[in-house]
């Protein structure tokens, strides 16, 4: 069988959720193609091609694909089936976003999310906010499949695949693009951070999470995430949102910060390495999942910790 | 306008799901079920446009057991003005769903459906992309804001590192992010209003569309638990076992 992987990328660098879904795909088949799908994104094609195992990289450009309209990437996909058995897309929200479409088009069932492989027709997924874990067989021809990358490990570099540059569909008549306004940061991307240090409602105010929760982050060369109670209350942008419907992280290292862990806030985060959790409230369920709690109020001990790092040559 | 709102019946948002111990799937009886709170949001959201006289009509509709019309009584005292409901005690996955909806929508003829970009028992999140590409209509999903008119919305879009705004013509498909609104309570003079509101009633048979699942669940399980973990009594304590003991630092 061939394995068709979508690059997860900003055009200008692949993102290694792309060499988490090739692992995916590996374990598959052997014959796994690359297909980067964007504007501008020649480096983007040639970093793929490096990725070891990969057989062939496939490049269309057009604005659409640069802008990431789901319609312009289903017609690019979908007709490059008929040369694939399975197709596997990082379900970031731009894979959640077009995947589904592809599967449609297709007249196949996506299998969304998964977080492993039994074989090629079975796969297990997390449903219920993780909660539990289905392990489904697929009895379509064609697999449609979207990849939770943070628990598959990325595929080392080494290869030196060529690269076929391939044309872009026609632009979709009725999506229209406006504007993108993407929030510009020199921390790691949160999906793939070693440290995260994330912020919860016991913030208070935007003003108070950047004061504490950055800082921290930026001493641990961390990413920064949030609870869905501090993004809805504004205290941190929607990209920072980690759980059930926000971004599902895995680090090293998982610091929650005056978050009390409601379900949907661990099915985010709770396959993490290690997790600390600092909250005043000792009953609070964070504590259930994680490695080390230290029950204080948030602004005695972030200093604190600061200060301790500091001692520690952080 | 007028707006369709699908809703699912799902397992109330605050319990937590357990597993059947023969593995067979989640355990649902005697469970709190509610609207799914991605589908809150979208009733929500058609029913402030009504409010503002950019919808004419809101039809809820849902596909599932009997329970199911409880979910349409509280579209209707949110404010939808009638209801669908699809009965039957299958289990549909996400392509069967959208073939149904397919199948309302060419009666309906909505100018617009708002749906939830997910539920929270399946966890897909692909309904409505299926929907849109089953009806050639555009898609604008994970919606955080939308601005309706005669023929067109222009919608911001939560993405990967930010918002990203699009413009699609109508007829055509949003689904809701958490932040688009927050959900009205129904108040109790709207909830007897609901009532009386019209709910039809029809089998999913008698639609004709091949739901047949093509996945098949061959057991469910519990995750690992991770092992419970100590207190520390300071900053500096924490700092040392996460060098020493956990080696992350």
């Amino acid at each position: 069988m061939a394995v068709l992987v979508i690059a997860d990328h900003d055009n200008a660098t692949l993102k290694d959720n792309t060499e988490k879904t090739v692992t995916a795909a590996l374990k598959l088949s052997s014959d796994v193609d690359v297909l980067v799908a964007g504007k501008g994104a020649t480096a983007v094609a040639d970093a793929a091609a490096k990725i070891t195992g990969v057989r062939k990289v496939l490049l269309a450009e057009s604005d659409e694909l640069g802008e990431g309209l789901a319609e312009s990437m289903e017609a690019l996909v979908v007709p490059l089936m008929s040369g694939y058995d399975a197709v596997l897309t990082p379900a970031t929200s731009q894979g959640k976003n077009f995947s589904p479409r592809v599967a449609a088009k297709l007249d196949v069932a996506q299998i969304s999310e998964i977080v492993d492989i039994i074989d090629a027709n079975t796969f297990v997924r997390p449903i219920y906010a993780g909660n539990a874990l289905e392990t489904v067989q697929s009895s379509d021809a064609k697999k449609v499949i979207t990849v939770r990358p943070t628990v598959f490990k990325a595929a080392a570099d080494g290869g030196s695949a060529k690269v076929e540059t391939i044309p872009a569909p026609a632009k979709p008549a009725k999506t229209h693009f406006v504007d993108q306004k993407l929030v510009k940061s020199a921390r790691p991307e949160l999906s793939g951070a070693k440290i995260v240090v994330s912020g919860g409602r016991a913030m208070g105010s935007a003003e108070e999470f950047q004061r504490v929760i950055e800082p921290l982050a930026d001493k641990l060369g961390a990413a920064v995430g949030a609870s869905r109670a501090a993004v809805d209350a504004g205290y941190a942008p929607n990209d920072y949102q980690v759980g059930q419907t926000g971004k599902v992280v895995a680090p090293d290292l998982y610091i929650a910060i005056g978050i009390s862990g409601a379900i949907q806030h661990l099915a985010g985060m709770k396959d993490s390495k290690i997790i600390v959790a600092i909250n005043k409230d000792a009953d609070a369920p964070i504590f259930q999942v994680a490695d080390y709690g230290l029950v204080a109020d948030y602004k005695a001990a972030v200093p604190e910790l600061m200060a301790a790092l500091t001692a520690a040559g952080k | 306008m007028k707006v369709l709102v699908p809703v699912k019946r799902v397992i109330d948002y605050n319990v937590k799901a357990r597993v059947k111990p023969d593995q067979t799937g989640v355990d649902l009886a005697n469970v709190k079920m509610s609207m799914n709170p991605f589908c809150e949001i979208a009733v929500e959201e058609a029913v402030r446009l009504r409010e503002k006289g950019v919808a004419t009509e809101v039809v809820a509709v849902s596909i599932g057991p009997a329970q199911a019309s409880e979910t349409l009584r509280t579209a209707l005292a949110m404010g939808a003005d009638r209801a669908i409901l699809v009965q039957t005690t299958e289990d549909l996955e996400p392509l069967a769903v959208a073939k149904v909806l397919k199948a309302i929508i060419g009666r309906e003829s909505p100018d617009l459906v708002i749906m939830g970009k997910q539920a929270i028992d399946g966890d897909n999140n692909a309904t409505g992309q299926m929907l849109a590409t089953l009806l050639d209509w555009p898609q604008a999903t994970f919606a955080s804001a939308l601005e309706a008119a005669a023929g067109k919305a222009k919608v911001t879009r939560e993405v990967d590192g930010g918002l990203q705004t699009i413009e699609i013509d109508l007829p055509g498909i949003v689904t809701a992010d958490l932040r688009l609104n927050e959900p009205r309570y129904a108040s109790l003079p709207n909830i007897m209003k609901a009532k009386k509101k019209e709910l039809a009633i029809e089998e999913l048979a008698s639609l004709g569309v091949d739901t047949a699942p093509r996945l098949k669940v061959v057991k469910v399980t519990e995750p690992a638990k991770r092992a419970g973990g100590i207190k520390v009594e300071t900053a500096a304590d924490l700092v040392s076992k996460l060098k020493t003991e956990a080696g992350v630092l």
